[in-house]
């Protein structure tokens, strides 16, 4: 044997499952792109350090190139497709698109992962928290400032329709 | 690029883990959180015939104080420690330096014993375990043995640990509520490698003297360097600007710290002094906001 044997492997993406037969050597981010077939997730380094292929397991953000698929079963895979419902894009990708917080987007669907946890634990940060959390994603194009002012700006808007839920 | 083929092992138990390693010795790496392996497998810098994955093994995943000693078992992530009660009590280093390791997605991954058993000279928990004297928990099928920071860490990216053999589990010595302290670094950017970094904890007497001083440094080094010298010159005192300028220049005497792309040997030696200074005055000063509480 050596290690190329093809296994099923089953994986709960954004609610839907797959089941693929894949070889273990399959990373999560391939499988996401080339078996699941969702695309908006995109390989950067493939090392860990500019953060493109950043999507959540099990709620919290995660490198999706430094994982195996098959390691990953069992487990809640997000990815930036699972963010929107039916009817509205997700508060981070509404602030996203005013703000000019992207232009060629390759970066984006980490960041918003990224921003989604950083969020969820941090509802009300200040200009510099937030910096600090985005500062593991790397952005060629937009110079970060409209990033930052995007999630500042969900954050707000993400208070308010909390405060009106309650 | 994408990793070579290898056989993949998903184990339930320690046990049936020592016995996969026993089988491939130095064939076989262990996979955890996978954030330092997995991108020397994408560029296939290591080709392992087998990675045996201890992400299903729950007896790995405990995090408690076990009489004198906060005992880390080798599945929980960084991000755990970080928000662990028994850490930020018992271990204020640990939970100092936690937040410098990786960007927040690599810490909800990475495991406290994987990057010490990764042994990046850079790796801030190195300073930590090595600050504190920390015990590492081997395992194999053989039995068991523990060895110190200084027995552990050989060189860069090399430990003691034999092929067969695995970090169950490292054990951080417990202080009391009213130790305190402080890990700092320079680098190039907040979550990448640093140039260099120290860590530095602080426990007092009654009359606010320092009972004992424990520091060690990251990047002056191939592993991380304990600074005696400079806990000498401290312990005792009350830890006043002069004391502590004099322990922080005392301690680059005599290191030959590598050069490397984002600086030479003269800056580190230059900047050491500065972070041990600020290490210490961040570690002092941390007690008055406990003070506070």
């Amino acid at each position: 044997m050596d290690g190329g044997e093809k296994v099923w492997v089953e994986l709960l993406v954004n609610g839907t499952i797959y089941r693929r037969q894949i070889e273990p050597r399959r990373l999560l981010v391939d499988f996401i792109r080339y078996d699941a077939g969702l695309t908006g997730t995109h390989l950067g380094c493939a090392h860990g350090v500019c953060g493109a292929c950043t999507v959540q397991i099990d709620g919290a953000a995660a490198r999706s190139c430094l994982h195996f698929a098959v390691d990953v079963q069992n487990s809640l895979v997000t990815t930036v497709e699972g963010m929107a419902d039916d009817k509205h894009v997700h508060p981070l990708q509404q602030a996203f698109q005013e703000c000019h917080a992207l232009q060629c987007g390759f970066c984006t669907p980490g960041f918003l992962l990224t921003a989604d946890e950083f969020l969820r634990e941090t509802p009300a940060p200040t200009l510099e928290q937030v910096r600090e959390a985005m500062s593991n994603n790397l952005c060629r194009c937009t110079g970060y400032v409209n990033i930052v002012k995007a999630v500042l700006l969900a954050a707000e808007r993400i208070r308010m329709l909390e405060s009106k839920n309650t | 690029m994408k990793p070579a083929k290898f056989e993949y092992y998903a184990p339930q138990t320690l046990q049936e883990t020592l016995e996969v390693l026993a089988f491939y010795g130095e064939d076989a790496r262990i996979l955890a959180g996978g954030q330092s392996l997995v991108p020397l497998l994408n560029f296939r810098i290591m080709q392992p015939s087998a990675l045996v994955s201890i992400n299903h093994c729950q007896d790995l995943h405990h995090l408690a104080l076990e009489a004198e000693d906060i005992v880390c078992g080798a599945l929980i992530r960084q991000v755990e420690a970080e928000h662990s009660a028994v850490v930020s009590q018992s271990c204020p280093l640990l939970a100092a330096a936690l937040p410098w390791v990786g960007g927040r997605a690599n810490r909800n991954r990475g495991t406290v014993c994987g990057s010490l058993a990764h042994a990046d000279p850079l790796a801030e928990l190195t300073a930590v375990a090595t600050a504190l004297d920390a015990k590492f928990m081997l395992a194999s099928v053989h039995g068991r043995r523990e060895v110190l920071p200084e027995e552990f860490f050989l060189g860069e990216l090399s430990t003691c640990i034999e092929p067969g053999e695995m970090l169950e589990a490292v054990r951080f010595p417990a202080v009391g509520a009213d130790a305190t302290a402080a890990f700092v670094e320079v680098g190039n950017r907040q979550h990448g490698f640093a140039v260099v970094g120290v860590a530095a904890q602080l426990e007092y007497e009654p009359d606010g003297r320092y009972r004992r001083v424990r520091l060690a440094a990251i990047g002056v080094g191939s592993t991380p360097v304990r600074l005696e010298v400079a806990e000498g010159i401290l312990t005792d005192t009350y830890g006043d600007m002069a004391t502590v300028k004099e322990a922080s220049h005392a301690a680059a005497i005599g290191l030959e710290p590598p050069g490397g792309f984002h600086a030479d040997a003269a800056y580190r030696l230059k900047v050491l002094p500065v972070l041990i200074e600020r290490a210490v005055k961040q570690a002092h000063a941390a007690r008055y906001e406990q003070k506070e509480h």
